[in-house]
């Protein structure tokens, strides 16, 4: 089962769940920029949560089914199209041969996530190999995916096997009550530190305040999201010794404007961090408006950010109900 | 400095085991890190030594923030004084100056020396690799020796070639992929840091001693 790319203005590349174990030696996680959709989009497609999807953003993308095939798509700032027909997201189709299916980018929003049933797999054997195990592509180190590059016309991706028949598959949605609560100017839950200490208790109470906003920066991108806003102060220097980071750590460099680190992430750093996103709020963080959305942080604990990511993974599959066609 | 452990974010916790750069706290990162992915513990999912810190990334689906700190509590407490071990030693053969060590007369003029003074002091001592990160396979290699300190570029480089040593501050390091760069460049070496597509990606791994053999 396949899907030649026929048209693409966005930024398409293949993700699975990221590249795990390779940390420590400096390479990235890679993976999707928004993990919930993703996830759903295999949940949707019948697949094993590691399984590989397209990832979209920036843009549009088209396919053609080369095969009978299931597919399903979730995300925020999309439209989809199937044939003839315009369809909601977080739910999967059926795709007869021969088919279009298209995915136009609208004013909010910013990712979309296409799972194919079976998932994304070998393209064919040269291209087809995880790299250090896995299909995430890492654009900077040009590997993972197809070639560690992004889908261009002409590419064809394949898929593996589905775990039950397509029609079983398909028609699935995920009900609306289960998804992440996606807007364009989120409030965001962090958990301080642990760099708290290198600015001034007003830089603190600035970047947590509900009547501070910052605006995502237009220059963000998988590596990290820029914002702009009431400058951060240091204490002393802007500087410590390099350590490991994570994606949604917020680092704050010596122009006191906050990077938040997002999925091509380096894996370490030598900026302060002055908080990092809760799992739970990632979703929210990535599917900001790059240029447009304005975020406000909160400050939260470990124990209810845990218990917020817990009740967001929690029970997914007996939330996918039959899509209303 | 007591060992202390502080959440980053819900899924990592950083373990702090000093602030500075310094050897023998470096060792005691490498040694946790080994002795915690021996350890195989449920949830743990990986760590990054880094030079006075020690990263763990873990599934908070299976572990809260309470429960990955007593964890990992016990382990500490069992690298002091045992911090004696045998590094892996990796010889790098290289071509002082030339066509990528394009800063090695600056460099020399800089500090006041003799481009071979640079070269032997250079050469002559054994690094370890402290930590690994800013590209897949870069090493950040000490201590240097204080002749040898030199500030970065104001202006990173857009390009640095694959295989070229550098060295900035106390660091000494090696370019693993083309990138942008800050550091000076001082020669090149044909070994391969990173091939992701070989059994054996990496060149190196953090906690690894490190000579330089000059080529002529």
């Amino acid at each position: 089962m396949s899907l030649e790319v026929i048209d693409v203005s966005g930024l398409a590349t293949i993700q699975d769940s990221g590249r795990k174990g390779w940390r420590r030696f400096g390479v990235p996680s890679s993976g999707p920029m928004d993990a919930f959709a993703c996830h759903a989009a295999n949940l949707l497609a019948g697949n094993s949560s590691q399984h590989a999807m397209i990832e979209i953003g920036l843009g549009d993308i088209a396919f053609r089914a080369l095969h009978d095939c299931v597919v399903a798509v979730t995300g925020v700032g999309y439209g989809l199209s199937i044939y003839i027909w315009d369809f909601p997201l977080w739910s999967s189709y059926y795709l007869r041969a021969g088919w279009t299916i298209r995915l136009n980018k609208t004013d909010s929003g910013m990712w979309a996530y296409l799972a194919i049933s079976g998932g994304v797999s070998p393209f064919d054997t040269a291209q087809g190999q995880p790299i250090l195990g896995s299909y995430s592509t890492y654009l900077r180190g040009h590997f993972g995916g197809l070639d560690g590059r992004q889908l261009q016309v002409g590419d064809v991706v394949k898929s593996g096997i589905p775990s039950s028949s397509l029609n079983e598959l398909a028609a699935r949605a995920l009900s609306e009550e289960a998804h992440p609560a996606y807007s364009d100017n989120p409030i965001i839950d962090v958990i301080l530190g642990p760099q708290e200490k290198y600015f001034t208790n007003e830089s603190i109470a600035t970047c947590f305040a509900m009547s501070h906003e910052y605006s995502v920066s237009a220059t963000s991108d998988r590596m990290g999201y820029r914002l702009e806003g009431a400058a951060l102060t240091h204490r002393g220097k802007a500087e410590l010794i390099s350590e490991g980071m994570t994606m949604g750590a917020i680092q704050v460099p010596s122009n006191g404007q906050p990077i938040v680190m997002m999925a091509d992430s380096p894996t370490t750093g030598g900026y302060p961090k002055i908080g990092t996103v809760i799992s739970a709020d990632l979703p929210l963080v990535s599917q900001c408006v790059l240029g447009r959305s304005k975020i406000r942080f909160r400050e939260t604990t470990v124990a209810k950010a845990q218990k917020k990511y817990r009740a967001l993974m929690s029970g997914l599959n007996e939330r996918i109900v039959e899509a209303d066609l | 400095m007591k060992p202390r452990i502080v959440p980053l974010g819900d899924s990592a916790l950083l373990i702090q085991l000093g602030d500075e750069i310094d050897l023998t706290i470096n060792q005691r990162v490498h040694a946790l890190a080994n002795l915690i992915t021996n350890s195989s513990l449920n949830g743990i999912l990986e760590t990054v030594p880094a030079y006075a810190t020690l990263l763990v990334h873990y599934d908070p689906l299976l572990l809260s923030f309470t429960q990955t700190k007593n964890l990992l509590r016990g382990k500490i407490d069992q690298i002091y004084g045992n911090e004696s071990r045998k590094p892996r030693r990796v010889e790098v053969s290289m071509k002082y100056g030339g066509e990528y060590g394009i800063d090695l007369d600056f460099v020399a003029n800089h500090l006041h020396l003799q481009v071979e003074d640079v070269i032997r002091i250079h050469s002559e001592k054994i690094y370890t690799v402290y930590m690994m990160g800013f590209t897949p396979g870069f090493p950040y290699m000490g201590k240097l020796d204080d002749a040898l300190i030199m500030p970065r570029l104001e202006t990173p480089r857009t390009r640095v070639p694959a295989g070229t040593v550098a060295i900035a501050g106390s660091q000494t390091g090696i370019y693993s992929i083309e990138s942008p760069g800050g550091w000076r460049l001082i020669g090149w070496t044909p070994l391969k840091l990173f091939d992701p597509e070989s059994e054996s990606p990496f060149l190196f791994a953090p906690g690894d001693e490190v000579k330089f053999i000059v080529e002529k």
